[in-house]
């Protein structure tokens, strides 16, 4: 068992990729709990295809294709930014209209190179074998970066996605504040991509938030728990992904998966099975005062 | 009763949403220690006025004043309370984080809310009647509660002036009487309050200046002189009280 876990750690490039992989997993994590709460899943998903042509620029030109995507998703979500305050146009229009639009200009470009399969294949789904000395400082430092950043603005973070009109009320640019966190959501997601491919990347930040909100009611332990289930799913899928030659987004992702389906089922006071049950001993004993909800006033 | 000078006022306001105008050559103003209550159909633009006169919005032409200086964004001293319905409301937040979030601008973003801020929302919270739901979730709440948890995060801020989206609207009467307390203890302190609503005999019996709009300003003034069926017909387009109702609970 011990030499089960430790065989691949002997591995440099099996190294860079779990410290990869549990950074991208926190951050990841942490964003995504702002992402599923403003019902932003779309964006990410377009954001993760939109990135695309400056994966394959930097590619041709040489240099760090994390920092070209990086490029990409902020023009991009500048653009969807700009195209949305036309009043005819509704924002997710205009994120389909730009995403598909940019996905397609890689796609071009990218056929114009030697290698075009493979190359693609690896910006599809991912690939562990990939993550140099610079990607991982790389990714450090977007963590610090978009961390820090969803730390020091977390009450406006916070009032612009719940209380919009009242935020604006109290002086805050809503613009600068969607910009800024477009701009983090667009960082998470570059760093995600190498690691777990485009298709799957909306998972890294939509499932384990989608599972930490199953469990708890509070935002400050929401960030923490995602983030935590985020790291834990891609440690666990690494594994997978070194023993059973699965790509590493897919087993990242159907182990979060899994963790989310065990925790929709099982989880305390939400989880579906417990709601039945008590749902049950409710009706067949409704004299009996089942005080299961703590978080719930007392009426 | 002393008499202010106005404390917000505009002149010759007009919105635009779309190319279409939400509001037209608006002029009114509304002074410290008085409740004014903007009366209107459903789309008369009173949300518009409100978020002008709290600076949310810059008017197509024409202009809006705080303290005889123009507004030319929000301002610390003018406290907003939103329609119930501009809220997400399953929100992951309990009460006490919502009610802090009102110290957003005062705050430094550097360190935590101190104690005595915690305590600062606990008392605002009691002064509504729910500081015992402090720790609940606000999507366990009642829409009255939520409407004074809204008052207690606008408690927060000494402002000079409260600006209140339909505060009635779908509240019970305890509720209503409450808010009435508090809108008349603060008005007796200086607070220049200006709410929206649809409810006639709630702004006959509650506010000493109302002003009927619809697109336009119809009529403004007492309570008692601008209910007039001419008035009111105006404005929401057909008799739809009794004006001799209306006029017993007027003063
Ligand atoms: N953001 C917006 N974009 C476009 N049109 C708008 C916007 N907000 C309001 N309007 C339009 O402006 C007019 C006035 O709207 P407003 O919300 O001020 O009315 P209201 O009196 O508050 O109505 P209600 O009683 O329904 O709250 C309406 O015709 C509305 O359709
Ligand atoms: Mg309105």
């Amino acid at each position: 068992m011990i030499n089960w876990l430790t065989e691949p750690w002997q591995f440099t490039f099996m190294q860079h990729a779990f410290l990869a992989i549990l950074l991208v997993g926190v951050i990841a994590g942490a964003i995504g709990v702002f992402v599923i709460l403003r019902g932003l899943s779309f964006l990410g998903d377009a954001l993760s295809h939109a990135v695309f042509p400056g994966v394959v620029i930097t590619f041709i030109l040489g240099g760090n294709v994390v920092i070209g995507a990086m490029i990409a998703a902020i023009i991009i979500s500048i653009l969807i930014g700009a195209v949305s305050q036309s009043d005819r146009i509704k924002n997710d229009t205009a994120i389909g209209v730009l995403f598909a639009g940019s996905f397609a200009l890689g796609v071009a470009l990218m056929s114009l190179q030697s290698g075009y399969v493979r190359d693609l294949n690896s910006f599809l789904f991912g690939s562990i074998l990939g993550v140099s000395r610079s990607d991982l400082w790389l990714t450090g430092a977007v963590g610090v970066i978009v961390l820090g950043l969803i730390l020091i603005f977390r009450r406006e973070i916070t009032l612009i996605s719940f209380d919009r009109v009242f935020a604006r009320s109290a002086g805050l640019n809503l613009w600068l504040y969607d910009q800024l966190f477009l701009v983090l959501l667009a960082m998470a997601i570059v760093i995600s991509l190498q690691m777990v491919g485009n298709v799957l990347v909306l998972a890294m930040l939509v499932t384990p938030a989608a599972t930490a909100r199953l469990l708890t009611d509070s935002l400050r332990r929401m960030v923490v728990l995602s983030s935590c289930i985020g790291a834990i799913s891609g440690l666990i899928g690494l594994y997978i992904s070194y023993y059973q030659g699965v790509p590493s987004g897919a087993a990242i992702v159907l182990t979060a998966t899994v963790i989310f389906g065990l925790t929709f089922l099982f989880a305390p006071r939400t989880g579906a099975i417990f709601t039945r049950v008590r749902y049950r001993m409710h009706r067949d004993h409704p004299e009996d005062d089942l005080d299961v909800l703590p978080d719930q006033p007392a009426s | 009763m002393t008499v202010h000078p106005p404390m917000l006022a505009c002149t010759d306001l007009t919105v635009h949403y779309d190319n279409r105008s939400a509001l037209r050559s608006v002029n009114v103003a509304i002074r410290g220690g008085e409740v004014t209550a903007l009366l209107g159909p459903n789309g008369a633009g009173k949300s518009t006025l409100l978020k002008v006169l709290s600076g949310m919005i810059s008017p197509s032409h024409g202009s809006a004043t705080f303290e005889g200086a123009p507004l030319t964004g929000p301002h610390a001293s003018i406290t907003y309370v939103p329609q119930r319905s501009d809220v997400d409301w399953k929100f992951p937040i309990s009460v006490l984080e919502c009610t802090l979030l009102g110290l957003i601008r005062s705050r430094s973003r550097w360190a935590p809310f101190s104690r005595s801020d915690k305590e600062a929302a606990m008392a605002a919270l009691h002064n509504v009647g729910m500081d015992h739901l402090a720790h609940a979730q606000i999507d366990a709440l009642s829409g009255g509660q939520q409407q004074r948890v809204f008052l207690a995060r606008a408690l927060m801020n000494q402002g000079k002036a409260l600006l209140l989206d339909e505060p009635f609207t779908g509240v019970d009467v305890p509720t209503q009487e409450m808010l009435v307390a508090i809108l008349g203890r603060l008005k007796d302190s200086g607070t220049a309050i200006v709410y929206a609503t649809h409810d006639l005999a709630q702004a006959a019996q509650t506010a000493d200046h109302a002003i009927l709009i619809n697109g336009e300003v119809i009529a403004d003034g007492p309570p008692s002189f601008v209910f007039t069926e001419d008035n009111l017909a105006k404005t929401f387009g057909g008799a739809i009280v009794s004006i001799e109702s209306l006029r017993a609970v007027a003063r």
